[in-house]
């Protein structure tokens, strides 16, 4: 549910760069550890643009897949829970996936 | 809507009231007040190549972007509560204040912690209490029966606080200085995990109704507490739930998680968290 703020910040970032100029498109990159769900973001992000520049935008969400370092062994391991240990026992550190990002939004 | 962080707060009450009544909006330096012509650019980097490169710096260009190209933002979407935060940390530290944010799921016994802390710790350290909630004043009207100063925020359809509704908690509590602010989350295991609201330590509470599988279940929150409090001691010879195995998995997800066993209801082990707090306090720079 705290999509709905994810959106709202989403429609803000971009309304506030448009000056008043249509927003057609906003991409946004979420890290598939990120705990929130693109479904949901999209349905919420259609209701908090409207009446606001970016009202009828695409959402364009890049998924970043989970990735961690093992802090014993240093290999790199994919991630697709927040946690996790690495086969030799060590502890593994979330390099990416936790992405929240407004990366840019194109213009009419 | 307030348009300093979004939280939707045309449904958010304080106390009762809409969060922007009666007050003069005080968010210094919190405001961006865009002004789209004023600064200069160097010759040749006119309208015509808008920031169309990879770099962070959507906060400082106001030129209104020209039609038909992609205007790079590259900004983090939590930046406003993480700024929000930022400065409720500020205030908290100029006052001498330690803010600790309580979440866990609903009934895992966060009011009653707070009752009998208050309590146990009456005429030791002054302690002020903002208790989040979708609806009622219930929890706040528990608070104020102790004696503490409470206020009461009611999020609507929000599942969480956040940085802008505490601020304005804080401003309506009125904290005093050297104190203990404990701020009850909304009883949710997922969403208060994203929202840092300036606090100095994050404390997850879990009971042993709930099972020992929560933190695997809900790894977010786990990941993001200073603290885990495995409530509700007292009904443990009743219920199916694995000590040592709760444990496990919530430091499989966070090895540095500090964990204490308690009874609210009985005080068992009660103590050992006045301590955790007070050190904590004292680690913050906090004056004792």
């Amino acid at each position: 549910m705290h999509e709905l703020s994810i959106a709202t910040a989403v429609v803000e970032a971009c309304a506030e760069r448009a000056a008043g100029a249509r927003i057609v498109r906003v991409r946004v990159e979420i890290g598939q550890l990120a705990a929130v769900l693109p479904d949901s973001l999209r349905f919420c992000f259609e209701i908090c643009a409207r009446g606001t520049e970016v009202e009828g935008a695409e959402l364009e969400i890049l998924e970043t897949p989970g990735r961690a370092v093992c802090g014993g062994c240093g290999a790199t391991v994919a991630l697709s829970s927040p946690f996790g240990r690495c086969e030799c026992g060590g502890v593994l550190r979330i390099v990416a996936g936790n992405e929240l990002r407004v990366k840019d939004m194109e213009i009419a | 809507m307030c348009t300093t962080c979004g939280c939707g707060s045309d449904v958010v009450t304080i106390d009762g009231a809409d969060v922007h009544a009666g007050h003069g909006h005080a968010h210094a330096g919190a405001h961006r007040h865009e002004h789209g012509h004023d600064h200069e650019h160097p010759p040749g980097h006119g309208r015509g190549h808008e920031h169309d490169h990879g770099h962070d710096h959507g906060l400082d260009h106001d030129a209104p972007p020209s039609h038909g190209r992609t205007v790079s933002l590259e900004q983090n979407i939590l930046a406003k509560n993480q700024l929000l935060a930022e400065r409720n940390r500020g205030w908290f530290a100029g006052r001498d204040v330690f803010a600790v944010n309580l979440m866990s799921s609903p009934g895992a016994g966060k009011t009653s912690i707070l009752e009998r802390t208050i309590r146990d710790l009456w005429g030791k350290i002054s302690i002020s209490v903002l208790e989040g909630d979708q609806a009622t004043s219930v929890d706040a009207e528990r608070i104020r029966a102790t004696g503490a100063a409470v206020v009461q925020i009611n999020t609507g359809a929000g599942c969480h606080l956040d940085a802008h509704m505490v601020a304005h908690g804080v401003e309506r509590l009125g904290v005093p200085r050297g104190s203990l602010l404990l701020i009850e989350n909304v009883g949710n295991l997922v969403c208060p995990a994203l929202f840092d609201l300036g606090e100095q330590a994050r404390v997850v509470v879990v009971s042993v109704t709930e099972g020992d599988d929560k933190p695997l279940k809900y790894p977010h929150m786990f990941r993001a507490g200073h603290m885990l409090l495995i409530n509700k001691l007292d009904l443990l010879p009743y219920v199916r739930f694995d000590v040592e195995r709760c444990i496990d998995h919530a430091r499989r997800i966070n090895p540095e998680l500090e964990v204490l066993l308690l009874s609210a209801e009985t005080g068992d082990g009660m103590p050992a968290w006045y301590d955790w707090l007070s050190t904590r306090r004292a680690r913050a720079g906090v004056a004792a």
